[in-house]
């Protein structure tokens, strides 16, 4: 056996051999980086496609035409200003009976209960609300949208779409409907519920406002809080401290918090704020207490990041003209960092807002049906909501869950816009 | 008064201290012929009259709500106690809840015990006093601060040095703020985990087959003991983590990849973005997606291969997971990949190598300790991640490495064991702390290797 000779020539062909094995390899590996970046953009278009289309439809809700009348014996009430009489009266007596004189051949108790099942069971209260913005109505009767059921506005949204799904209603209700179609006695109108009401157990009642109310003093508090301390102690540490144990210690810290889960945070607002300091459950102060703590990190890290940006010749020639060190800090680095800082900020308050996890701990996942309207009023936040409606078994939901989220992602797009445009818009390269 | 008012009232007093504070100064300053002529500009001396006014006062404000509550239930107590009340310390927190809920008119009065509505009477004689001396006391702390800042200012007054040192001290416990987030952090997880393995031993938890943590009401009930065994959790964590790596890993290392090697500068400017999206959206939506769209899909689709999938399995919580872990871990590839130096890949292509054999063989390499510091925080991620799993996992714990199978993990058994109506002192609650505790124990320790080499590998290139 001779061993063969590395002669220019026979490396030259062994190249040539293996050139076209190399180069298929760089063209796999260049598919496998576009598979990459198209299996993220077909996770991100299919979430939010998945999103919208079970979500659009609950903007719209199926409303019933009645004639109804505000009979003061069939309510039980003469005198509107007497809150006992309001309390005490039979308002779902109304729609009850003008679904009966809509469909008078109706007889017989299963089918008259059917019958009233075509309303929501809030639809009297709502009747007595109008009632009561307007008193003159007493003892008279008018044509009037009264809110379907949410098994009702299921059936003929899906009907409309022409896929029906009728899981839920007995073939009586269906064929009551379909009357009603015809003579032009049920349209869906704009879901206003959705954007004024507190949660309800009744799919076509609940709303988010109480939620999206809860979110925000939640967030004013963590914004009040976690921004002028963040911003503090970033100064603090870029500006002032000492090179020592002490404040790498402090800095290891503030990593590592930035990367201990959420929950944690949660166990802690339990342990700490209501088990200790006996600070009442469901608040948003509490809440906000625990989002302070938890974002913290993400406004101290970027606004570090930002007076680091600022570059040493501004801190020297303020020096330079006697300022003291804190006169250069407050008047020259702080206004040119501050861009960053609120770029930072809004992050985290993005961060903060679709966070849900640490407040199940410290219950904000009670059922409020209130809205609230301070700091100290129970409360919930919108991805609990989500999460709560999410947990629901009544179809309808799934639909307001979905509505839900497009609310809180529309919410976080135009925060991280704006943290973005911010950024662009503010920030000097230097 | 309430807190809050007295908070405002005090800050309202501190910006017309202020004011005061600075007029008397320019006052000062007038006949000497400008403020050229004092020691500190206006304004410092102003500050330092406010500083003077609200700050002790705040700081008294804080001692009191802490000590406050504590010391007016012990004097209740204790009246209690000597009306001839015998009181042991388990029903010391029910009695006292009742009595708050008497003063606070929660309960109604009639056919209460009268001891009791006696002891509610004097709590709320007590709030009361303790009210009324907190704003005498915090009015007369704030004048007295007043009063001798004000009689310091003069033109020799050395105002700037003496507010810059009370700054520097703010600033400072702000930055301390972190420090006590983490010591409270251990100190109220680890607090009640004692308290836990005090009635179930640390190795029954830590090795445990067995997870049913059901605590009977009667002590004579069956299986009233519950069990402790965390390990089926451990496992159901880790399954879950390994299926979202699976994804995130190859799919974020590739198009970070990708964006940084390859990419034009257009497709790289659009592809990010839409990637980070990924990152910013809440991980509620995350768990509706996976339990109403994905977790059904894999179902039908296993059904379809004749294979049954649960319908809250493994696979559909990991692979949920996983793609809200890849625009993680491909930005923090992104970032070593394009620290690694030019000029590696210019000595690499020069040799003759093709652009894959050069990421391959020299920049993936290079930058390997970052990746792997990267991929550890999603780790710590995944194992931390909450919603998606509690809305898309199981509940019951079960022992099995089959990601179509339900399993629970760590985050869901302490969220189902604190979102019911509990007493605090039950050790089906405390042992959500000792699961927090090994929750914290086992990120933090991911996180600190995972800083540790990302930062060594930093300065490397720096």
């Amino acid at each position: 056996m001779t061993k063969p000779v590395n002669t220019p020539v026979n490396n030259l062909q062994k190249i040539r051999k293996s050139l076209s094995r190399r180069n298929r390899s760089e063209w796999l590996f260049r598919w496998y980086g576009r598979l990459a970046i198209f299996i993220g953009l077909v996770a991100v278009t299919v979430l939010f496609t998945d999103i919208v289309s079970k979500g659009h439809g609950a903007f719209r809700i199926a409303y019933l035409q009645l004639e109804v009348e505000y009979n003061r014996d069939l309510i039980g009430v003469d005198n509107l200003t007497d809150p006992e009489q309001l309390i005490l009266g039979n308002w779902q007596a109304v729609p009850k009976q003008a679904l009966r004189q809509q469909f008078p051949d109706v007889s017989g108790r299963s089918d008259k209960r059917k019958l009233y099942g075509l309303v929501s069971n809030g639809s009297g209260f709502d009747l007595k609300d109008r009632l009561l913005a307007n008193p003159m109505l007493l003892g008279t009767r008018e044509t009037v949208w009264v809110l379907a059921d949410d098994d009702i506005d299921t059936y003929y949204k899906s009907w409309l779409d022409g896929e029906p799904y009728a899981a839920r209603l007995s073939d009586k209700q269906v064929k009551w409907i379909g009357e009603l179609h015809d003579q032009g006695k049920i349209r869906l109108q704009f879901n206003s519920n959705l954007f004024t009401r507190g949660d309800s157990r009744e799919p076509e009642q609940a709303g988010i406002r109480g939620a999206v109310m809860g979110s925000l003093f939640t967030l004013l508090l963590t914004l009040m809080l976690s921004f002028p301390i963040g911003v503090a102690a970033a100064i603090y540490l870029e500006e002032f401290a000492p090179k020592n144990g002490w404040t790498d210690f402090i800095e290891v810290n503030i990593n590592n918090l930035a990367a201990v889960p959420s929950i944690i945070f949660g166990l802690l607002g339990l342990a700490i704020f209501i088990n200790f300091f006996h600070v009442p459950r469901s608040v948003p102060i509490v809440g906000g207490l625990v989002l302070t703590l938890m974002t913290l990190p993400t406004i101290i890290i970027t606004s570090r990041a930002a007076i680091k940006s600022v570059p040493p010749s501004i801190r020297e020639a303020a020096l330079g003209m006697g300022a003291s060190k804190y006169q250069m800090v407050l008047h020259h680095v702080l206004p040119l960092a501050l861009p960053g800082m609120l770029t930072g900020a809004i992050i985290g308050m993005a961060q903060a807002l679709g966070e849900s996890a640490p407040l199940l701990m410290i219950g904000m996942v009670a059922f409020i049906v209130d809205i609230p309207g301070g700091f100290s009023d129970p409360a919930t936040v919108l991805p609990v909501q989500i999460f709560l409606w999410a947990d629901s078994p009544e179809r309808a939901f799934i639909e307001k869950t979905s509505a839900a989220i497009m609310v809180l992602l529309s919410f976080l797009i135009v925060m991280n816009t704006s943290a973005v445009w911010l950024r662009k818009r503010l920030e000097r390269r230097w | 008064m309430q807190a809050t008012n007295i908070l405002i009232l005090i800050l309202g007093l501190g910006c017309f201290a202020f004011y005061l504070g600075r007029g008397r100064s320019l006052a000062l300053a007038k006949p000497l012929g400008g403020i050229r002529h004092i020691h500190s500009l206006p304004s410092y001396y102003g500050a330092h009259v406010a500083l003077w006014c609200a700050l002790p006062s705040l700081l008294l404000l804080g001692l009191w709500m802490i000590f406050d509550d504590p010391l007016i239930n012990s004097i209740v107590l204790k009246s209690l106690a000597t009306g001839g009340m015998v009181i042991d310390a388990s029903s010391e927190s029910l009695l006292l809840n009742k009595i708050t809920n008497l003063a606070d008119g929660v309960l109604p009065r009639k056919g209460e015990e009268p001891a009791l509505v006696v002891a509610a009477d004097l709590m709320l004689k007590l709030q009361e006093i303790s009210r009324w001396s907190l704003t005498a006391l915090m009015m007369t702390l704030t004048l007295m601060g007043f009063g001798w800042s004000w009689s310091r200012i003069s033109s020799t007054f050395r105002a700037r040095p003496q507010v810059e040192k009370v700054m520097e001290k703010l600033l400072l416990s702000c930055a301390c703020v972190a420090i006590f987030t983490t010591l409270g952090i251990v100190l109220s997880v680890l607090f009640e985990s004692i308290q836990f393995f005090r009635s179930v031993p640390i190795d029954d938890f830590v090795f445990g087959l067995d997870w049913s943590p059901q605590t009977a009401i009667r002590e004579d009930q069956v299986g009233s003991s519950g069990s402790f065994g965390a390990v089926p959790l451990f496992v159901g964590t880790l399954l879950i983590s390994a299926v979202a790596m699976c994804i995130a890993v190859p799919v974020g290392l590739m198009s970070a990849i990708y964006l940084a090697e390859y990419a034009s500068k257009s497709v790289r400017s659009v592809a990010k973005p839409a990637l980070e999206v990924l990152a910013g959206i809440p991980t509620v939506v995350y768990g509706f997606f996976a339990a109403l769209t994905v977790a059904p899909f894999l179902r039908d689709l296993g059904a379809s291969f004749g294979l049954t999938v649960s319908s809250e399995s493994a696979l559909a919580a990991g692979g949920v997971m996983g793609v809200m872990i890849i625009p993680f871990i491909s930005s923090l590839a992104d970032d070593v990949i394009t620290a690694v130096p030019q000029s590696m890949r210019d000595g690499s292509l020069a040799m003759g190598a093709t652009k894959s054999e050069t990421v391959r063989n020299v920049i993936i390499p290079a930058a390997l300790p970052g990746i792997v510091g990267g991929i550890m925080l999603a780790v710590s991620r995944a194992i931390g991640e909450t919603m998606i799993v509690v809305m898309a996992a199981g509940m019951a714990a079960k022992l099995t490495a089959n990601p179509l199978e339900s399993v629970t993990t760590v985050t869901v058994q302490i969220v189902t064991l604190l979102t019911g109506d509990q007493e605090f002192d039950s050790p089906k609650t405390l042992a959500a702390f000792a699961l927090g505790l090994m929750l914290f124990v086992v990120t933090l320790m991911l996180n600190i290797f995972a800083l540790q080499i990302v930062k060594k590998y930093r300065e490397q290139y720096d």
